[in-house]
């Protein structure tokens, strides 16, 4: 199959057949918008003529790889491409906060190009065009965390999963913005820029990982690393229309990954098809040395368990027990999203799931808990960042006025305000209200989705509550902020898989906004989400989730 | 790496006080750069880790000694760096003395991205030095993160261990010195928990900035927490020298004070007899040797007693005092206002640290006989208690003596041969026990060998000298030097003889009643037998001789 990213007028072309962003709601997509009302049984038979017609998303990487070692096509010239569509896109997005040295892109593209010419081995990874989260340490690029405290720091090394990057032989091709060390839900809160969201420049990217979700969105790259501590993958993808996966904790080393909340930080992948975040988590995960948290349980090849899809039977999702989450279909929940989620669940009915209603009372105790535990945990590890060693200083007289102004310089408004908060709740007189009491909340919610993941083989929920919003909606409002993390925290704090994939588009921007469907597995059975979430995909009557950006520009 | 700089910063020595002493290399390049003060003066540490009896020799004249009337409470925190090839959460190593910043790496710096993996000798060190302390340990215990910020802290927190410590509730047995007028006594211990060095911050010597030498940062390190149990300098001392044992005999740490391996904090409280409520608590710090230690107790009790004397009992604050080496006081380094919140919470970046029963029994059973059992070996032996602290206090003369003593050397020889003159040669030589040739199977044989009578005990002296120095063995000695003792009476009746006739004058003096010229003889004798004449049949048979009537 050629690669469907070529340039925009290729790319509009090959998704021309099947839904090119009508003004006015297709009546094959339109099951999935604005209908709140409308009943699960008319959905079901919309659903069943998804299944008669799918439209597959491709694998890039595997379209890349075919295309390198078939000599159609170079790695260069695929480098090429995707930094000529990165350097247009790029002024309306702004998803970099540093773009990679073009002639070292290219340097590594035609490296690989000599290989294979040479008939030498290439990595599974090779001219594979990757970004990066910027709170993720690589050694010849900037690392700030989105921080102006650590503007133009350079690490001293890769970080574990850059370097499994880099063996293969990705090539990276920049930093994509966050907020300010993983601390937002928007990327609003980064100390360098704001990004805009591929399907409307007006709306947020969300965030933490917002900077590598519009990138991949926009196929400024083919694959992004970023990092979920709250939710900061997977609403991202939701937001812009991706695959994103926030895998167990301890499956990706954490090293090299500026940490914000040590104990539920983990680095994740975004990609525009399961198989590349398939292929992608394959190459971080495992066990490292250099991560004592990391586990050594076996990675499985979780591209080559996938079934392909000319081996779809018409149930191949048969018997697999799928439990929705009630609490996240309620109250202040966009009515578009639900309805996404309830499509799809008719979806995996379809795909011959069972699916029922599970209720997790423990649900709504997850976000204030997760509040307590990761600002208190980032009290700490940002204590490092005191303009001493390295990072922006502000020169005094004594060492409490140099820590004083350097951090009160370089940190933001929403840093200096988890900081504050962490520190209250960890102080003398108020751990054992506070953090402690939040460490109980965590067991509880640890306990309630072990109970019913044994009911269930996976978990589904929306990724967000809403749709992205527009620039600057909540930025005076930060509880509201806070709120919108409330279907993934839990997930963070119970340390399992999650995975988020598109699932339909609800009314909004120029031509829709992008709904993910969020699905929660037992620890460490990323293979077993990547499964349902590709044969998912490959059967849900789609447009690509192509934004309408690439179609503009 | 290249030297890290702390920026800019001007500071006061109130502000930043040297806690641990650099002692001054030149030709080093920080050095070069610019002259670093150094106030501290290089501290004599006594190598054999006994108390000096000279303990009120130094004593300033301004202070009464007299404390009758009160009664102290001392507790000890001591440090403990351990000897591990590489530091507690890195793979660098740590060797003192080296130039700063070249043993570091991302993590002991604290970049960020950076996770400490824990080394695990720490563990089996913690568990030994636990189990030699008698405490009881938690099979499950885990790190946590003490914050505060400091520039020689480079990640703004030390990982360490609060609530739940690794050995906890146990106690340290010992023999004060003789010359403090001896006695045994048993201290408590409340906790021993495991945590990392932090940098050390170099100040220049006008006081406008700082330097950062992270060499030390992440260095391991074992926090003893006595109980308060010590009543005075000579005792807090002793605990101090008994750990600085202890730890060697273990191997998990050198214990050299100079160096800062082992530095101990001492809390001292007075109260007047009788009274229920401790008295204001008082922390010292900067003593680098025990004497030091023991100086820096006594005139902070002579201290607070005289300003309980003089009804100013409320000028004993709570503060932190340096002890002065120049000056042979404390000096206030900083008052403590109100308790420090650390903000303790779990480290999430490690593991539980779980102890298996397994692990813990290996341990155990590889301990060596701690210098508590020696002691009490040795006395059941019939040593002397002087003889038995000195055996005692240095792992490797005791295990000297104990393999020549298993060579079958006398105990009371043995002990008298290493106390005198191989003590008196490793002293001026400067060397340990172990860096001579001498091994204890030679000393069993040269013992052997005076107690058989092959050699006198002035050959004996010759023999070790050479053993000492140039190795071999007894045996070949004796016999390279004809040296074996002539203890056939014919050939010593000969010599008497030809002494007596070569000297008729003293004979017939000796004959007229000057009996004390049987020395003259006896010396006479023995050198035309180059010393080799059994003396007690060189006695005999001269007596016989000179009193024979001819
Ligand atoms: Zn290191």
């Amino acid at each position: 199959m050629p690669s469907p990213i070529q340039n925009p007028r290729i790319l509009l072309s090959h998704c021309r057949l099947h839904s090119p962003f009508p003004p006015k709601p297709h009546p094959t997509v339109s099951r999935h918008i604005h209908r709140p009302s409308r009943p699960l049984l008319r959905a079901s038979s919309a659903a069943q003529q998804t299944l008669s017609t799918p439209t597959p998303t491709s694998s890039d990487i595997l379209s890349v790889r075919e295309s390198i070692l078939s000599r159609r096509k170079t790695a260069t010239e695929v480098a090429g491409e995707y930094l000529d569509r990165l350097r247009r896109t790029e002024p309306l997005i702004r998803s970099f906060v540093h773009v990679a040295d073009e002639e070292a892109v290219m340097r590594q593209a035609a490296e690989i190009d000599g290989r294979v010419e040479r008939g030498e081995e290439v990595g599974e990874l090779a001219g594979v065009l990757v970004g990066v989260k910027d709170n993720i340490c690589t050694v010849d690029m900037p690392s700030t965390g989105g921080s102006r405290i650590l503007e133009g720091y350079r690490p001293a090394f890769d970080a574990t999963a850059i370097g499994r990057l880099k063996e293969l032989g990705a090539i990276i091709v920049g930093k994509t913005n966050l907020d300010e060390f993983g601390m937002g839900s928007s990327t609003e809160a980064s100390g360098f820029q704001v990004t805009a969201n591929p399907w409307d420049t007006s709306r947020v990217p969300g965030g933490s990982s917002g900077g590598s979700a519009s990138a991949v969105s926009a196929r400024q790259c083919m694959v992004s690393l970023g990092s979920d501590t709250g939710g900061s993958v997977r609403q991202p993808a939701s937001f812009c229309g991706v695959v994103g996966m926030k895998p167990t904790y301890g499956r990706v080393s954490r090293f090299g990954l500026m940490a914000y909340a040590s104990s539920l930080d983990v680095i994740g992948c975004f990609s525009s098809s399961v198989t590349d975040t398939a292929i992608l988590l394959h190459a971080i995960s495992g066990y490292d040395r250099f991560d004592a948290t990391s586990s050594n349980i076996e990675v499985p090849d979780y591209a080559s368990q996938l079934v392909p899809m000319d081996h779809f039977e018409s149930k191949p999702l048969k018997g697999l027990r799928v439990g929705m989450i009630r609490e996240t279909l309620g109250d202040g929940v966009d009515a578009g999203v639900v309805s996404s989620i309830q499509a799809a669940a008719v979806h995996l009915e379809e795909l011959g799931c069972t699916v029922t209603e599970v209720s997790m009372p423990s649900f709504s105790l997850g976000l204030p808990a997760y509040y307590i535990l990761a600002t208190s945990e980032s009290s700490s590890n940002l204590s490092r960042y005191d303009g001493v060693r390295y990072g922006n200083q502000i020169a005094a007289d004594e060492i409490n006025s140099l820590y004083g102004d350097s951090r009160a310089n370089g940190f933001g408004p929403e840093v200096k305000m988890r900081i504050l908060m962490g520190t209250y709740a960890l102080s003398a007189g108020y751990y054992d209200a506070y953090y402690k009491r939040a460490q109980q909340v965590r067991t509880l919610v640890q306990k309630s989705f072990k109970a019913a993941l044994e009911q269930n083989d996976i978990l589904i929920s929306p990724a967000a509550p809403t749709p992205a919003y527009k620039i600057g909606e909540k930025t005076n409002d930060p509880l509201a902020m806070y709120a919108g993390d409330t279907m993934t925290v839990n997930v963070n704090l119970a340390g399992l898989p999650a995975l988020v994939v598109p699932c339909g588009v609800v009314e909004g921007g120029p031509a829709g906004l992008p709904v993910g469907l969020q699905m929660i597995g037992a620890a460490f059975d990323e293979a077993k989400l990547l499964n349902v979430g590709h044969i998912f995909e490959q059967t849900l009557q789609s447009n690509g989730f192509v934004p309408p950006l690439l179609t503009n520009c | 790496m290249a030297l890290v700089y702390f920026r800019g910063i001007r500071t006061s020595h109130l502000r930043f006080p040297l806690i641990t002493p650099f002692p001054r290399r030149n030709g080093v390049p920080f050095c070069a750069m610019r002259s670093l003060d150094t106030q501290t003066r290089t501290p004599t540490d006594n190598p054999k880790g006994q108390v000096k009896a000279d303990a009120s020799e130094n004593q300033p004249k301004t202070l009464e000694r007299n404390t009758s009337g009160f009664e102290t409470i001392i507790g000890i925190e001591t440090h403990v760096q351990l000897s591990t090839l590489t530091k507690a959460f890195c793979g660098c190593p740590y060797t003192y003395g080296s130039q700063p910043n070249t043993t570091v790496c991302p993590i002991c710096m604290g970049l960020p991205g950076t996770l400490p993996v824990l080394n695990s000798k720490v563990i089996s060190f913690a568990v030994k030095l636990g189990l030699a302390l008698n405490c009881k340990l938690s099979m499950r215990s885990k790190f946590d993160r003490k914050q505060y910020f400091y520039p020689d802290l480079p990640k703004g927190y030390q990982i360490s261990q609060f609530d739940i410590p690794i050995a906890t509730g146990g106690f340290i047995d010992l023999d004060l010195p003789l010359e403090f007028g001896g006695g045994h006594r048993k201290f408590g211990i409340t906790r021993v928990h495991m945590e990392e060095d932090a940098g050390k911050l170099l100040h220049s010597e006008t006081g406008s900035h700082s330097q950062l030498d992270l060499n030390r940062a992440g260095v391991p390190l074992l926090e003893i927490v006595s109980e308060p149990d010590m009543r005075s300098g000579v005792e807090a001392a002793e605990y101090a020298a008994e750990i600085q044992r202890l730890v060697r005999y273990l191997g998990v740490s050198n214990g050299n004070m100079q160096e800062g391996s082992l530095r101990c904090d001492v809390n001292v409280s007075v109260r007047p007899i009788g009274q229920s409520k401790f008295g204001t608590k008082v922390e010292i710090k900067n003593m680098n040797s025990f004497s030091a230690m023991n100086r820096a107790i006594d005139f902070e009790i002579s201290r607070q007693v005289n300003l309980h004397n003089q009804g100013q009992a409320d000028q004993i604050v709570q503060e932190t005092r340096l002890w002065e080496e120049g000056s042979q006081r404390t000096i206030t380094m900083r008052k403590k206002e109100g308790l420090a919140d650390y903000r303790y919470f779990p480290e999430p970046d490690l593991p539980e640290v779980v102890l298996t029963d397994d692990f813990v029994d290996s341990i155990l059973s590889s301990l060596p006989e701690l210098p508590e059992m020696k002691r009490r070996r040795y006395e059941g032996m019939g040593l002397s208690m002087q003889d038995v602290l000195f055996i005692a206090n240095d792992v490797n003369v005791a295990e000297f003596f104990d393999a020549a003593v298993e060579k079958g050397a006398d105990v009371k020889m043995a002990a008298n041969w290493i106390m005198g003159d191989i003590a008196a040669y490793l002293k001026n030589e400067k060397l340990s026990i172990n860096e001579i040739k001498l091994t204890p199977q030679e000393l069993a044989a040269l013992i052997a060998s005076i107690k058989g009578g092959t050699i006198s005990g002035k050959m004996g002296k010759e023999v070790l000298f050479e053993l000492i120095s140039k190795g071999g063995t007894v045996k070949s000695i004796i016999e390279k030097n004809d040296m074996v003792q002539i203890v056939d009476p014919s050939k010593i009746e000969a010599l008497v003889d030809k002494v007596l006739a070569e000297n008729p004058k003293q004979l017939e003096q000796f004959r007229g009643g000057k009996t004390k010229l049987q020395g003259f003889f006896a010396g006479q004798v023995m050198k035309v037998s180059k010393g080799k004449a059994n003396p007690m049949l060189l006695n005999k048979i001269l007596i016989e001789k000179l009193n024979a009537k001819s």
